[in-house]
């Protein structure tokens, strides 16, 4: 809550793939610039092998890895460490304009649960979000894993945490109306794909939410239960379609968007620890 | 016999053998196959509930699809006084194995095993759930 919505403005708006990452070996926030110059020459290096992401121009990709400390849910959380590869152009000086191309940050909001049981050397960060191509993601979690002994595993989203993020984010209180409450579905067991868009007016599902929600601050899964299943009726007796016999696989709302690929957008940096605070939760299952 | 819900159509009572074991199953990737199932249950006989009624829960092996909370279902059990098993019909191994089980099940439930009955296999598979 503490955040300084400036500085972490410019994670809002993007598609973040996310992963859950084992605790980190003998990873000291006191050495983010050496690591940042073994990272560039490690991507170097896989340049040399022919990994490399584009052809034929001769890239000089500068990494730069820094620490948010906003992004914190309890003082026992590491601080989110953030690490951008930029493309500096050949044929410029050195204070030429460089291109961000790729960003990730591993945070850890309110991981008690996992800090707590995790040996001395090790360094909990078990959220991390990726925007860029995947090959660079590829590369840069190659080299955590191989320099901090981690494992990092793409994070899903079950549809019953969808559900429980698209009651959540339903209750929270937005200054302005902004964008429809939107649920997709995926339709099994059919020959080709069918998705079914469902949006719903967000002051309809708000005051929905309102009547379900008993304590303020408090949700439970009978009352996560009784809001989707008022959505399903509804649209049963609209469309004899029994929503709840398919997959919910995205949820957006004003504060945040997620599918069920583990992919999520902010949108309110109001809620952004908020959300964090619930995917670090998933990510701490899913290593659990 | 399979049927999608229960009560079973009146018109084909006479014609149909008798029951010894339902088992109700249901997709942990869908909530309608849960009230679908919570709906059924009540057109049950409650003397069906000494040991001839058990849970087969499907689709366990992808967790990244649950749309059900594994809570409604214990309390399923629990509520029914039956056991719970669990399956995943993609592997043909359990596919089979559970089949075996079933057809066990079946023969106590029948009356088939002497000296087990299917009330005393009934809270014999409770207890050691609780295990």
């Amino acid at each position: 809550e503490n955040a300084d919505p400036r500085r972490t403005a410019f994670l809002l708006h993007k598609q973040w793939t996310l992963y859950s990452v084992t605790p980190l070996y003998r990873f000291s926030n006191t050495r983010l610039r050496d690591y940042a110059r073994l990272l560039s020459a490690f991507i170097a290096a896989e340049k040399q092998k022919g990994l490399a992401v584009e052809i034929g121009v001769e890239l000089d990709i500068k990494v730069a890895v820094s620490s948010l400390p906003d992004l914190k849910g309890s003082d026992q959380d590491q601080a989110a460490i953030l690490v951008q590869l930029s493309l500096r152009s050949p044929a410029s000086s050195k204070n030429s304009e460089e291109k961000l191309i790729w960003l990730g940050w591993f945070c850890c909001v309110s991981g008690d649960d996992l800090s707590e049981n995790v040996p001395e050397d090790f360094t909990c960060l078990p959220l991390f979000l990726a925007n860029g191509a995947e090959s660079y993601t590829s590369i840069v979690g190659s080299w955590f894993q191989k320099t901090f002994d981690c494992c990092f595993r793409r994070l899903a989203i079950s549809p019953l945490n969808l559900s429980w993020m698209a009651a959540m984010w339903t209750g929270c209180k937005v200054d302005k109306t902004t964008s429809a409450m939107e649920l997709v579905f995926s339709v099994p067991c059919l020959p080709q794909p069918l998705d079914i868009s469902y949006a719903i007016h967000p002051e309809d599902a708000k005051a929905l939410w309102d009547t379900v929600q008993k304590t303020p601050g408090e949700i439970t899964q009978e009352e996560v239960d009784v809001f989707m299943d008022c959505l399903y009726s509804h649209f049963h007796r609209h469309f004899k379609i029994h929503l709840s016999a398919t997959k919910l696989v995205k949820v957006s709302t004003a504060i945040a968007s997620a599918h069920c690929d583990g992919i999520i957008k902010f949108l309110q940096s109001q809620y952004l620890t908020g959300v964090l605070m619930l995917l670090t939760e998933l990510a701490i299952s899913q290593i659990q | 016999h399979l049927a999608t819900s229960l009560p079973l159509p009146s018109e084909r009572d006479h014609l149909r053998p008798r029951i010894d074991l339902i088992a109700f199953m249901i997709d942990i990737k869908s909530k309608y196959s849960l009230k679908n199932v919570e709906a059924s249950l009540a057109h049950v006989d409650a003397s069906f509930f000494l040991g001839k009624v058990c849970f087969l829960v499907t689709g366990v092996g992808r967790v990244n699809y649950c749309s059900v909370e594994m809570n409604a279902i214990w309390k399923l059990g629990e509520v029914y006084c039956s056991p719970v098993l669990f399956c995943e019909l993609e592997l043909e191994g359990i596919r089979v194995a559970t089949a075996q089980r079933l057809l066990r099940m079946l023969q106590i439930c029948a009356g088939h095993v002497p000296g087990v009955s299917a009330l005393s296999f009934g809270s014999l598979m409770r207890n050691s759930a609780d295990d």
